[in-house]
């Protein structure tokens, strides 16, 4: 049940049609599988060229849309021995933050990130992938437990932003957020940020004060959403495809700003259709970049995540 | 102010179109220059300019707290309001090209010409109490004290600052959150603040926060809540999610006194609320008390600050 997106409707329009004859093969000859192998063609090359142009605003719904691979995917095809840990040993659990240790293509790290949920059950236990303070001071627990075993953190980012939330605030959600950055930013032990889909602001950013941040192609990472913003610099949510393209969210652009060290490809027609192909990608990207910092002295390491973020848009004009 | 005028503007027709010409005529007769008299935001009082800001830009009826800027938020910190600013870096203006109704960099040119300032923040370093201090001070009044590369940039100048002569940081954050026409650079500047004052801790020098009002969004969630000793000024909102978001998500009224600087201090993240006649001998006081450990250090002479003028 992929849900539809307004460009893609020219693509399954084509994609129902081979089913439809696919059908009729059992009665039919050969012409029809002829006809099918057609279309299909027609279909991938539709995807392709509709992919590579991407318009801002269709990111937007790309990276949100309900298929495409969330955290727990990834963890699941990704890590094994997994073992979720929980609670800030403070307040409480906050399941839209995944947490625990695990094991990345045989070795032992720290794994954190957002996840959104499915459906209604999934995405209510998660909170939508809006994480409250206690999420954000767990994270910050399992860094500082990472730093302390020498084992590298993941953490793939997914979320609207963090909970706005009476209690949240209470609880001080700016203090969590606040706190978690700068763990981000005084561990000794490398730290790997994906950008999976949605990077939502400070609930993004909390997790991702990386020494690598890669994104996924068609994954957006913006300081507001375009809804928010339009309607806050536009006084109309209508607007929001304007603002999608006027805040430069896309991977293609953050890279081009230096705030970004990577784009992970997706596959063609983006990772909803092409799940496992695209985490599996991701889990490259992550070995390569975990490779790379590999062996690096804990003071060095740190010395050079925070001189990296010093100078994002230093070299601007 | 927006708010207030519009929520005036709702009753019915003939209360705004005859009977407030009528009292304002009253009031404020065409003569006398309107910037003469305030009007207290909270108790609604008038009040003479010159008298409020005698009184730090505190109602004397209700002691609301009204928004102070940066140059005089500088001369009533310092002693005897005595201080250097330092000069900024200038990043790059604008590297989005962002547009929305408006230009952004028309944008900044008008908060320019209408504060005479770079940008939304001015360092400054001098003593309190007699100590070598940096102040950082956001400019609420230039595009609502957002904080963008400028911003940022001031922040890492300050905490350089701080280091170098080791003094001890005050940051004076008055900010609704990130600058969105930065996008993404915008939201950088948090882990960008957040290392600049880490140096500063590392360095075992203090940091200080003097929450003002209001300190919301991305500023409240990066270095305004990781000080070692936060201090408020009363009524002060502060807060990560907006009040409209936060209703608009959990369908909830909030509750009384949600996200003000005493709702803060009820919930453990602010460590107390001060009067702002009083900051500058607290701010003397709690610095000499974390870098004046001996005996016989607290005979520090304490000027308080003329009225600001300007
Ligand atoms: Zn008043």
């Amino acid at each position: 049940m992929v849900q539809t997106l307004e460009f893609e409707k020219p693509i399954l329009e084509l994609e129902s049609k081979i089913e439809e004859l696919r059908h009729m093969t059992s009665s039919g000859g050969v012409d029809v599988a002829d006809e099918v192998s057609k279309l299909q063609g027609k279909v991938d090359r539709l995807l392709k060229t509709t992919y590579a142009k991407l318009t801002p605003a269709q990111k937007v719904q790309v990276a949100r849309h309900p298929e495409r691979p969330h955290t727990l995917d990834y963890v699941e095809r990704l890590f094994t021995e997994f073992t979720p840990l929980a609670g800030d040993r403070r307040f409480g659990e906050d399941a839209a933050m995944i947490s625990g240790l695990a094991r990345f293509r045989g070795r032992a790290c720290v794994v954190l990130g957002q996840e959104r949920g499915h459906d209604t059950e999934t995405r209510l236990r998660h909170n939508f992938g809006m994480v409250k303070p206690e999420g954000y001071r767990k994270a910050e627990r399992l860094m500082l437990m990472a730093e302390r075993f020498h084992l590298p953190v993941v953490t793939l980012v997914d979320t609207a932003g963090a909970f706005p939330g009476i209690q949240a605030e209470e609880r001080g959600q700016s203090e969590a957020i606040a706190k978690c950055i700068e763990t981000c930013l005084k561990v000794k032990v490398p730290i790997v940020a994906v950008v999976i889909g949605e990077g939502g602001s400070g609930g993004a950013i909390a997790i991702a004060a990386a020494d690598r941040v890669l994104m996924l192609e068609h994954a957006i990472y913006s300081v507001i959403s375009p809804e928010g913003c339009a309607s806050i610099l536009w006084r109309s949510a209508a607007q929001s495809g304007e603002a999608a393209a006027a805040l430069r969210l896309t991977a293609q652009d953050l890279k081009e700003f230096k705030v970004i060290d990577g784009i992970v490809g997706e596959p063609y027609g983006g990772a909803h259709r092409r799940r496992e192909e695209t985490i599996d990608l991701v889990g490259d990207a992550i070995e390569s970049a975990l490779h790379e910092l590999r062996g690096l002295d804990g003071a060095a390491l740190l010395a050079r995540r925070r001189q990296k973020f010093l100078d994002i848009g230093q070299s601007l004009q | 102010m927006a708010d207030d005028d519009e929520k005036e503007s709702t009753p019915m027709n003939w209360i705004n179109n005859y009977v407030r010409p009528r009292l304002a005529r009253l009031v404020a007769p065409k003569e006398v220059p309107d910037n003469l008299w305030i009007k207290c935001p909270s108790c609604g009082q008038m009040l003479y300019k010159r008298d409020l800001e005698a009184n730090l830009n505190v109602c004397h009826h209700c002691n609301h707290h009204m928004r102070l800027g940066p140059k005089q938020r500088l001369t009533t910190l310092f002693d005897d309001g005595r201080y250097a600013l330092i000069e900024l870096p200038k990043p790059a203006v604008d590297p989005l090209r962002f547009r929305d109704t408006k230009r952004y960099s028309d944008r900044i040119k008008d908060a320019q010409n209408k504060t005479g300032q770079q940008d939304a923040i001015q360092v400054a370093h001098g003593d309190i109490g007699g100590m070598k201090t940096v102040v950082a001070a956001f400019d609420f009044s230039f595009m609502g004290g957002s904080m963008g590369m400028a911003v940022g940039d001031g922040l890492v100048a300050a905490a350089k600052l701080a280091v170098l002569q080791q003094a001890a940081l005050i940051v004076v954050p008055a900010s609704g959150g990130a600058r969105m026409q930065e996008g993404i650079l915008s939201l950088m500047q948090m882990p960008r603040s957040v290392i600049a004052v880490e140096q500063v801790k590392e360095a075992g020098l203090p940091y200080i926060v003097l929450l003002t009002d209001p300190t919301t969004g991305g500023v409240s969630a990066s270095f305004a809540m990781l000080g070692d000793i936060h201090i408020a000024e009363p009524g002060a909102q502060i807060g990560f999610a907006g009040a409209r978001v936060i209703e608009e998500t959990i369908r909830e009224t909030l509750p009384e006194g949600f996200q003000r600087a005493e709702y803060l201090r009820d919930h453990g993240m602010v460590d107390m609320v001060v009067h702002r006649k009083d900051l500058q001998a607290t701010l003397a006081r709690v610095i000499g008390l974390l870098t004046r450990p001996g005996p016989g250090a607290s005979v520090v002479k304490i000027s308080r600050a003329a009225a600001p003028a300007e």
